[in-house]
């Protein structure tokens, strides 16, 4: 990993994820599975066009996944392995709900980064925004690098 | 106020079901061997595994999967699951507020597991049902 001084610059710095996430049925139905989530909005197109949205709509936590993109970038930086981080908290602000159809691009800033007990917390926020720039959604996720300030 | 309390098994099948949905395939959610060389007890659940088993009880009491417009977790104790059919349980409960001037619910969420919070300040907003 990388030295002390230099995680503590990485703090107010801001990652784009470098490959835009396309929202695909098959990837909203397949999450909505796994989650166990049985609302027809997540399932069928027709009954989500007639609540007045584009396509099919992803369940509120289908988030993580472009999130994490933006997520990535930033720790990738840090360096630690993946085994070694674990996950402290997690929010979302939905400005709308996620749809099929959606082509989105998540950037990604270094909030706070902290050596606690010889783990690291690394704060970051994500804005998921749409091509045109419109906000979809502000994540905020803590992650713990167990170890990592040893 | 109103309240809910519902119950979901989780099974090794579900973790793996879930990494490939989410494409999170940190080794902890399906190497016994990984995971406990990192220390921990066993193959852990993924935190937002539970985190979404939340939202969708929110979801399902609010009416539906777009009605929660915020959702924030911390992962306060790990989720263990045994390899064997059965799994574990964890029990999502909430109670709703009233809603406020822009119609928007907080609904305080608990979740358990083998009676242990494995959420702490879960918090959603919900649009109410009732408010079209």
């Amino acid at each position: 990993m990388p030295e002390g001084s230099d995680i503590d610059d990485l703090v107010g710095q801001s990652f784009t994820a470098p490959q835009r996430y396309e929202v695909s049925r098959g990837k909203v139905r397949e999450f909505a599975e796994a989650v166990g989530e049985s609302s027809p909005l997540c399932f069928d197109p027709d009954a989500a066009q007639a609540a007045g949205y584009a396509d099919l709509v992803a369940p509120p936590t289908f988030a993580v996944i472009p999130a994490f993109t933006g997520l990535h970038e930033v720790m990738a930086r840090i360096g630690a392995p993946l085994q070694q981080q674990v996950h402290g908290e997690q929010g979302f602000v939905h400005h709308r709900p996620i749809v099929a159809g959606d082509v989105l691009v998540a950037t990604a800033t270094a909030q706070r980064i902290r050596a606690v007990a010889g783990n690291l917390f690394v704060t970051v926020s994500c804005e998921v925004a749409d091509v045109d720039g419109e906000p979809v959604t502000t994540a905020r996720s803590v992650v713990v690098v167990r170890g990592g300030a040893q | 106020m109103s309240t809910f309390s519902v119950t979901y098994p989780v099974t090794r099948a579900d973790l793996v079901r879930y990494a490939g949905a989410s494409g999170d395939f940190n080794p902890i959610h399906y190497s016994d061997r990984v995971a406990e060389a990192m220390g921990l007890p066993g193959v852990i659940a993924h935190g937002m595994l539970t985190m979404a088993l939340a939202a969708r009880a929110v979801g399902e009491w609010a009416g539906g999967p777009d009605r929660v417009v915020e959702c924030s977790v911390r992962f306060t104790s790990m989720v263990v699951v045994p390899d064997d059919d059965a799994g574990v349980e964890v029990v999502i409960s909430g109670t709703a507020g009233e809603p406020d001037d822009d119609g928007l619910r907080t609904v305080a969420v608990e979740a358990t597991c083998a009676g242990e919070q494995v959420l702490g300040r879960a918090t959603a907003r919900v649009r109410d049902a009732h408010a079209g």
